[in-house]
């Protein structure tokens, strides 16, 4: 048995978790399913959503803030990162637009969180 | 002096939903006056996900959230200015603007929300010994450098305070590349949220040390090492437990005020509890027709009570300006029993909003609780609270039946009970 807490929403419910049959993991504590599924990708597979910003030319500020469109891997959270290193996009840069396509292989983007104008 | 109907100090969340809710309400008077550059407010440097469960039913990112609000007031054609600070407001409503397109101008208004927000308490406002080399920042002070100038503020940190902009931060710095060694928390708990101490802490082995301060600060131009302690009881620090954390920068979180230097010029009273302003349910402050929404009124960790509370404001602001100040008899409420304050601190008679909403903090942590509504000693409302926080804020809504049990001369009390 394993205790979590559950980080899909604020209210962090408190989630046990039975995953002595790998075929058959049991939640308890959820209020609702996302806290479910939440478990048992925690126990075979953890994934988190990965937000940080990339260098805008042009722009009337520095940096565009990103979101990854979907959770992807915990273990590869750095090397998504780097990808973003290289990378500079060319003001106007729009919410929505996509920073970097299909992460290390996930079928997961970078997208852009924030409208940055042209300077 | 331009008149004018409305005018909403601060583009934050806050002033953007009043603005919305304003128009919504018939009013199309109205003018949104915003210091910085672009409009939304804090939200537009806090990059991560998480906001908007509440009010759009999906996980936004702070500038996510804020545009959403941005595009409703664009979509309103309703009048902002960028970049024009407002210096002083009196209590007969004339406010006066600074801005380099317009120079100094004053407005009168028939009613003034102020929605300027917070902002953080600074290193003098909390005593820690030592040098006054460079390398220590504010936590949100650090996060606008990342998040928005794209400057990477250390290498190797420490942060104190473990509320929710640390622990935010504690993640942030590590996506940058740096150590993040300690995150330091005076307190025998944490005011952050659950999900943020797994997912910015734990997910990266970095230690949360409770009931801990830092006392010393070494370095000549940048900071070298803190000297962390455990402290007692008393939230004292026990000399004899001091170790050296060697890092060339440290964060300090270490809480919210509410921005209210313009509610002082205009006579607004204040309390000595939120740091915001006393307000009814309506939210007007003792100045008729000025009225205060969002973290200006009280620190709030959920931007979606901000944008709720703040639709109110702009509703009754709109009612103020077509009718005037209805209501004179105020039953106040008082807290007791581990409440440390609620808001609004005072309900007129007749509360014409169909049902009221309380928001509060309580003093401590506390397990297995109701809290609990009474009018002269009779219970009118209870809700059982598995555990409760100072981190998280209460709410509390009163149904018409159970305002109608309130009148004037009465007491109501709201505290917290044993279950
Ligand atoms: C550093 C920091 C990080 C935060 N992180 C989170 C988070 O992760 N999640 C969360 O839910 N909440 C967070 N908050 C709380 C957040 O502030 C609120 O959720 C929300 O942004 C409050 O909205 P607001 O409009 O009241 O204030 P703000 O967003 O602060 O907006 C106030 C606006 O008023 C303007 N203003 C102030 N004074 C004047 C003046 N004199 N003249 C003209 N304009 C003026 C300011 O420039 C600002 O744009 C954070 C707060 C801070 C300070
Ligand atoms: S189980 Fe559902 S309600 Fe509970 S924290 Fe997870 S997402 Fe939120």
């Amino acid at each position: 048995m394993k205790e979590m807490i559950c980080i899909c929403c604020p209210m962090g419910c408190h989630l046990q978790v039975d995953d002595s049959d790998k075929t058959n993991i049991k939640v308890t504590g959820n209020t609702c399913p996302r806290g479910e599924k939440y478990a048992k990708d925690e126990v075979t597979a953890p994934k988190r959503m990965v937000t940080s910003v990339v260098r805008v030319k042009d722009g009337v500020i520095a940096m565009a803030s990103v979101k990854t469109s979907a959770p992807i891997d915990k273990a590869k959270i750095f090397e998504s990162l780097d990808l973003l290193k290289g990378i500079e996009l060319v003001a106007p840069v729009k919410e929505g637009d996509i920073a970097y396509k299909d992460i290390l292989g996930s079928g997961v983007d970078f997208i852009v969180t924030k409208n940055v104008a042209k300077k | 002096m331009i008149e004018k109907n409305l005018i909403i100090i601060g583009g934050g969340p806050a002033g953007l939903a009043a603005a919305k809710s304003a128009y919504d309400s018939g009013e199309r008077d109205i003018l949104i006056l915003e210091r910085e550059n672009t409009l939304g407010g804090i939200l537009n440097q806090c990059i991560h996900n998480g906001f908007g469960l509440h009010t759009f039913k999906e996980e936004l990112t702070g500038p996510e959230y804020a545009n959403r609000y941005v595009q409703q007031v664009l979509a309103r054609n309703i009048e902002y200015k960028l970049g024009a600070t407002v210096i002083s407001v009196t209590n007969d409503k004339v406010i006066t603007c600074v801005s380099e397109a317009d120079g100094l101008v004053k407005y009168h208004a028939k009613a003034i929300i102020l929605a300027c927000g917070c902002r953080e308490r600074p290193r003098g406002g909390i005593n820690i010994a030592g040098s006054r080399c460079a390398g220590v920042f504010s936590a949100g002070t650090a996060q606008k450098l990342v998040n928005i100038d794209g400057y990477m503020v250390g290498k190797e940190v420490v942060i104190l305070g473990s509320g929710d902009i640390g622990l935010i931060m504690a993640r942030r710095m590590t996506f940058e590349g740096a150590k993040v060694k300690a995150v330091v928390e005076l307190m025998p708990y944490s005011s952050g949220l659950n999900r943020n101490i797994v997912q910015c802490l734990k997910d990266f082995d970095i230690p949360l040390m409770f009931s801990h301060t830092v006392v010393d600060i070494k370095g000549k131009d940048r900071v070298e090492s803190v000297v962390i302690a455990q402290v007692d009881e008393k939230l004292q620090p026990i000399m004899s437990t001091a170790q050296e954390i060697k890092c060339d920068t440290l964060l300090l979180s270490v809480g919210l005020l509410p921005e209210n230097e313009l509610a002082k010029f205009a006579n607004v009273q204040l309390s000595n509890v939120t740091g915001g302003g006393v307000v009814d349910d309506k939210m007007m402050t003792n100045v008729e027709g000025i009225f205060q929404c969002g973290n200006v009124l009280h620190v709030h960790d959920l931007v979606d009570f901000v944008s709720e509370e703040s639709e109110l404001a702009g509703k009754c602001a709109v009612d103020y300006i077509n009718n005037g100040k209805t209501e004179s008899d105020y039953v106040e409420l008082q807290t007791s029993g581990g409440v440390r304050y609620v808001v609004p601190q005072k309900i007129s008679r007749k509360v014409d909003t169909g049902e009221l909403k309380l928001k509060m903090r309580v003093a401590n942590v506390f397990k297995n609780r109701r809290l609990v509504v009474e009018v002269d000693g009779e219970e009118i409302f209870s809700k059982k609270r598995p555990v409760v926080a100072p981190g998280e804020m209460e709410t509390i809504t009163l149904k018409a039946d159970q305002l109608d049990k309130v009148s004037k001369g009465q007491s109501v009390v709201v505290c917290l009970k044993e279950v």
